[in-house]
């Protein structure tokens, strides 16, 4: 049969492996169907679910989006939205500036001098701190420092994911030569300038992978907010559904609907910039 | 000699941006731990005062019988975890790297578990297993599906590792792809001339070329899988009979809502030792692996 399909098909260098094409193609079926029957629990109305399969995954009988909406109104998704995007952005905005501004010094410094080496490994084996043992600690600290808000989750992110991605951007300065800095340096511009006149630029490629790590951790992270503002009142989007479980947790129909809703941001960032994300993850987890 | 002071220069700038750095580090990181390991020899609650205890919390961890279980829980996980993820995810990336059609379409479809958040999977996958799958069970007659695998003392912890493992498998696998994406080809027609069965092919070629990415694997789904906490929260809250109690999950819960603060203190630390030794020998057995490619 093999060879069949080889003669059958004329010059191509391999021939296309159908079986497991259609093998792969029915194996989506282990990711879509919990999504489909999310999406199909949203639609539906408590009337309509019995406990036969039928019932749970049947076509819901209209499409109404009564229960986003009353989702919407129920986990206040509007301010949760908000204060997970600016959670989000403004830790991916610092996140750029100080790990890259790091790792320019410490990919410059570490072959030469001893206490930059030092400080390298010194903030590396913050790669082995896991947040459990630094979250009750963390909990007195920004409280007494008022900074139990969006402000300490913020600057929380930007130290946790500092060993990790200051070690891929001093390792990125390998491949950018000290000539061209030096070049600039003759000109008169200072180091700071030119850190981000011709540096920052150049670090184009890993400015991206940091993006989307840094994007993808802190969109979905759920213990630093519960136990940073914990009682505070503002809630990110995966703590407004935590909220919500506990509080309606009966209703499936909302609690689907408040799901749906908490994914589709992430869902079209994804599809908008899939190739970035699938090289961003595979270059951070490669090169880290 | 304005060579020299250029230089100098230089370095007040180098330092000026890494010393607000190391101390925001130090502030955040640093400080914290050693905090945590001074209230883990305190009997101090969470709140109000504490006395100094020694090593009591130490010894009292290795008899307390629910540390000792979520410990057993968190290992069992993570080796079946690691070991499935990783199974699973080089049959998929040697799949997805084939000659077949729609290729990038299934990478990006299979890539989604990925991006979405752990707790709202768990929730999804909790409602899945509480009245998808007895359901099923009903109609079909078959016993053992009846109940949901969640309420179960003795097998909750694999709808656990069920959801952990369809989350883990989409970044896995897409790590195992660059890794055979850096075999080149014309190993593999050398080998097809000489007459070599797929089976031996793999093993024999890829395999030992691909190496590294498998140790990076290795790491990091062992770590994911020890810190395990969204799945717990949102899938069994530790239980039922705290047989599904993650390390994290216990610190959490009973370091900030039981009382324990002082103990769990202990228990974190002992965690973060079980990294660290975990993490020193997986570098140690991966240098040793690429020196010998």
């Amino acid at each position: 049969m093999e060879k069949a399909i080889r003669k059958s098909v004329k010059k191509p260098k391999e021939k296309t492996n159908w079986v497991l094409t259609i093998i792969l193609i029915l194996g989506t079926f282990t990711v879509f169907f919990p999504l489909y029957m999310a999406i199909n629990i949203a639609f539906k109305q408590p009337s309509e679910m019995t406990n036969s399969i039928e019932g749970a995954l049947g076509l819901p009988s209209s499409i109404n989006f009564s229960n986003f909406a009353e989702a919407m109104r129920v986990t206040d998704f509007w301010h949760s939205l908000g204060n997970s995007l600016f959670i989000t952005l403004a830790t991916i905005a610092l996140a750029l500036v100080v790990y890259s501004l790091a790792g320019y010094v410490l990919g410059r410094t570490i072959a030469k001098h001893k206490g930059f080496k030092w400080v390298y490994l010194y903030l590396i084996s913050g790669m082995f701190v896991p947040f459990a043992i630094l979250m009750m600690p963390l909990v007195k600290e920004t409280a007494m420092l008022h900074l139990g808000n969006q402000f300490g989750v913020i600057l929380l992110y930007l130290v946790f994911y500092m060993p990790m991605n200051v070690m891929l951007y001093a390792g990125y300065m390998k491949n950018i030569p000290t000539v061209i800095e030096e070049a600039s340096e003759v000109d008169g511009a200072s180091t700071w300038t030119t850190f981000w006149r011709v540096i920052f630029p150049m670090m184009k490629p890993m400015h991206a992978t940091v993006a989307v790590l840094t994007a993808l951790g802190t969109w979905n992270d759920v213990m630093t907010p519960l136990v940073i503002m914990s009682g505070t009142g503002i809630n990110t989007l995966p703590i407004a559904q935590l909220n919500f479980q506990t509080q309606f947790g009966t209703n499936y129909n909302l609690a689907f609907a408040s799901y749906i809703m908490s994914l589709i941001p992430i869902l079209l960032f994804y599809i908008i910039c899939q190739k970035q994300i699938i090289s961003g993850v595979a270059n951070g987890a490669v090169k880290g | 000699m304005k060579k020299k002071r250029k230089m100098s220069k230089k370095q007040k700038t180098y330092l000026f941006i890494i010393i607000p750095v190391v101390l925001l580090f130090f502030m955040f990181n640093t400080w914290p731990m050693l905090n945590g390991f001074f209230y883990s020899f305190t009997n101090y609650k969470g709140y109000g005062s504490y006395e100094m205890v020694g090593f009591q919390n130490y010894i009292d961890l290795f008899s307390d019988t629910r540390v000792l279980k979520s410990y057993l829980f968190t290992f069992k996980y993570a080796i079946c975890g690691t070991i499935l993820v990783n199974v699973l995810s080089l049959l998929m990336a040697l799949a997805l790297n084939a000659k077949i059609r729609c290729k990038s379409a299934l990478r990006g479809i299979y890539f989604v578990p990925n991006i979405l958040g752990g707790l709202i999977i768990g929730y999804i996958f909790s409602y899945i297993f509480t009245y998808i799958i007895p359901a099923i069970g009903q109609t079909w007659n078959i016993e053992w599906l009846q109940n949901s695998i969640l309420s179960s003392p003795a097998y909750a912890w694999i709808g656990v590792l069920i959801v952990g493992v369809w989350q883990a498998v989409a970044m896995t696998t897409i790590i195992y792809i660059s890794g055979l994406q850096t075999v080149p080809g014309d190993v593999y027609e050398a080998s097809r001339i000489d007459g070599s069965s797929k089976w031996t092919e793999f093993w024999k070629i890829t395999f030992p070329l691909i190496i590294p990415f498998v140790s990076i694997n290795l790491v990091l789904t062992t770590k994911n899988f020890m810190m395990v906490f969204d799945q717990i929260l949102s899938l069994t809250g530790g239980g039922p009979a705290q047989s599904t109690d993650s390390i994290s999950y216990l610190i959490y819960n009973n370091g900030l809502d039981g009382g324990q603060f002082g103990f769990q203190s202990a228990n974190a630390f002992i965690f973060f030792l079980v990294i660290v030794i975990f993490s020193i020998v997986q570098q140690n057995i991966t240098s040793k692996k690429e020196e010998q490619l």
